[in-house]
């Protein structure tokens, strides 16, 4: 069984169809890459995806249940979204790392906080560093971060290395290969980049709101 | 000396009118038909709600009087949808903000002994409880719009990474609500330093001594500040999930 599943789904604003007849299955652990041109639905399917967008048609399955039979909140502490050029919340790092706890009512795991800062090429310090003053590419490390505190089963990414500098993006991929590779992390990333194309396990194309490449598997 | 405004006099404060126009019509301010409207209206309200009073004052019934504070509440309440831009349910929403801000105030006023429920003290205290609610709430909607506007990109991150509607929401609530009671609490800080206000300049006006008026105008303080505090958090509470959709997504900008 596919971990999502997606079957002739369409979306539509008024009479524009920006969606149409989108079938797709994604397996638990999978690392799909979506490209294709500009204004072709990419962010639009993932939004569906993560449950932040209503599909207008179609279906759409996660663990063989129906979307529409989770509750949203819960499903997308599951299906977790990060964002080109993400939003840091409050004043400093530590408030960004807390947040995905505080949501939850959970104590905030200060060692896995630290460990991951360190991971990713910042230190304990760090924690009580102003989001203001850090650089972009240590932004998208902690907005990464952010999703992956208390693992997701699905990690989607919208152009998360669009205008990083090449030693940022590299350092990203490899977060992102580790949360694929060793956490087991299902990834869905969305890229222009040639190189992260050239390099995809598995490359689904969208043009126009249709999948022309690598729907089925 | 107590003055006394008779007709005459008001003929007579009418040149001060004239003056505004003047100045409108010098300017070029193109508000001189807005402003002569403004006070015919302001004029024909006054003297019809002038006359109803006097007629409610001397039956004192009290289903009329709480009739009357209701009338007031309601449009008050419709006032505040006005400035919501569209945000849903914005009505209900806002009625009930005010219906209960103004009970609670009035009702604890009551139990306190401060005043009783005869028509001339609980229509007049309704009224300006009700107005401050409703301009509170009025500045609220446009806070919520504005923020929900401007802090789209934080809250469809906040939503994407799980969080519930009013984890999502929580600051621009808080904020909106600071929005809404600011100008109590502005108008409490400078009170007596710059402004003399309604209450108590009528009060010294009818000849009263300045230190009993003052004592209305702490109480007015006091139940100004309970009434908007109630209604702001009422409001902003009820209005910000009319942001999501069933879902819970964030529904696109509302105006």
């Amino acid at each position: 069984m596919s971990l999502l599943e997606l079957k002739q789904v369409g979306y539509q604003v008024g009479e524009t169809p920006i969606l149409q007849g989108i079938d797709l299955t994604i397996d638990a652990g999978e690392w799909v890459t979506l490209s294709g041109p500009s204004g072709g639905g990419k962010s639009t399917l993932v939004r569906i995806i993560a449950s932040l967008l209503t599909r207008t048609s179609g279906d759409l399955r996660f663990a063989g249940q129906s979307i529409d039979d989770y509750d949203p909140i819960a499903y997308r502490r599951r299906v977790s979204y990060s964002f080109q050029q993400p939003t840091l919340f409050g004043e400093t790092v530590r408030d960004n790392l807390q947040f995905p706890y505080q949501i939850r009512q959970f104590p905030f795991d200060q060692q896995r906080a630290v460990a991951a800062l360190e991971y990713v090429g910042l230190t304990a310090s760090d924690l009580d560093k102003a989001v203001v003053d850090l650089s972009g590419g240590q932004r998208q490390r902690v907005a990464l971060l952010r999703n992956v505190m208390i693992y997701p089963e699905v990690l989607i990414l919208d152009e998360v290395t669009a205008g990083l500098d090449a030693e940022n993006k590299a350092f990203v991929w490899s977060m992102i290969r580790h949360f694929n590779g060793d956490d087991g992390i299902t990834v869905i990333a969305i890229t222009h980049d040639q190189t992260e194309i050239a390099a995809a396990q598995r490359l689904v194309t969208l043009v126009n709101g249709r999948i022309v490449a690598g729907g089925a598997q | 000396m107590n003055l006394t405004v008779n007709n005459q006099s008001l003929l007579l404060a009418l040149g001060l009118v004239m003056i505004a126009l003047a100045i409108g019509w010098h300017e070029k301010l193109g508000i001189d038909r807005d402003m002569i409207v403004g006070v015919v209206r302001a004029v024909i309200q006054l003297f019809v709600v002038g006359y109803l009073l006097k007629y409610i004052f001397r039956v004192n019934n009290v289903w009329l009087t709480a009739t009357l504070i209701l009338i007031i509440i309601f449009n008050a309440g419709y006032n505040a949808k006005q400035r919501s831009n569209g945000i849903p349910h914005a009505l209900p929403i806002s009625v009930g903000a005010i219906l209960i801000s103004t009970a609670v105030t009035l009702g604890v006023l009551m139990a306190a002994g401060a005043i009783a429920f005869i028509p001339s003290q609980m229509i007049p205290i309704a009224g300006m409880i009700a107005s401050n609610s409703m301009v509170a709430i009025g500045l609220c909607y446009r806070n919520l719009n504005t923020q929900f506007k401007q802090e789209r990109q934080a809250v469809l991150e906040k939503l994407a990474l799980g969080a519930d509607l009013k984890d999502a929401s929580r600051e621009i609530v808080r904020a909106s609500i600071k929005t809404g009671m600011q100008p109590t609490i502005d108008s409490a800080k400078t009170m007596g330093i710059v402004s003399l206000p309604g209450m108590m300049s009528g009060l010294i006006f009818a000849g009263v001594d300045p230190v009993r008026a003052i004592k209305y105008q702490i109480m007015v303080i006091f139940m100004l500040t309970s009434a908007t505090s109630i209604g702001s958090v009422l409001a902003c509470y009820w209005a910000y999930r009319e942001f999501y959709n069933e879902r819970k997504q964030l529904v696109g900008p509302l105006n």
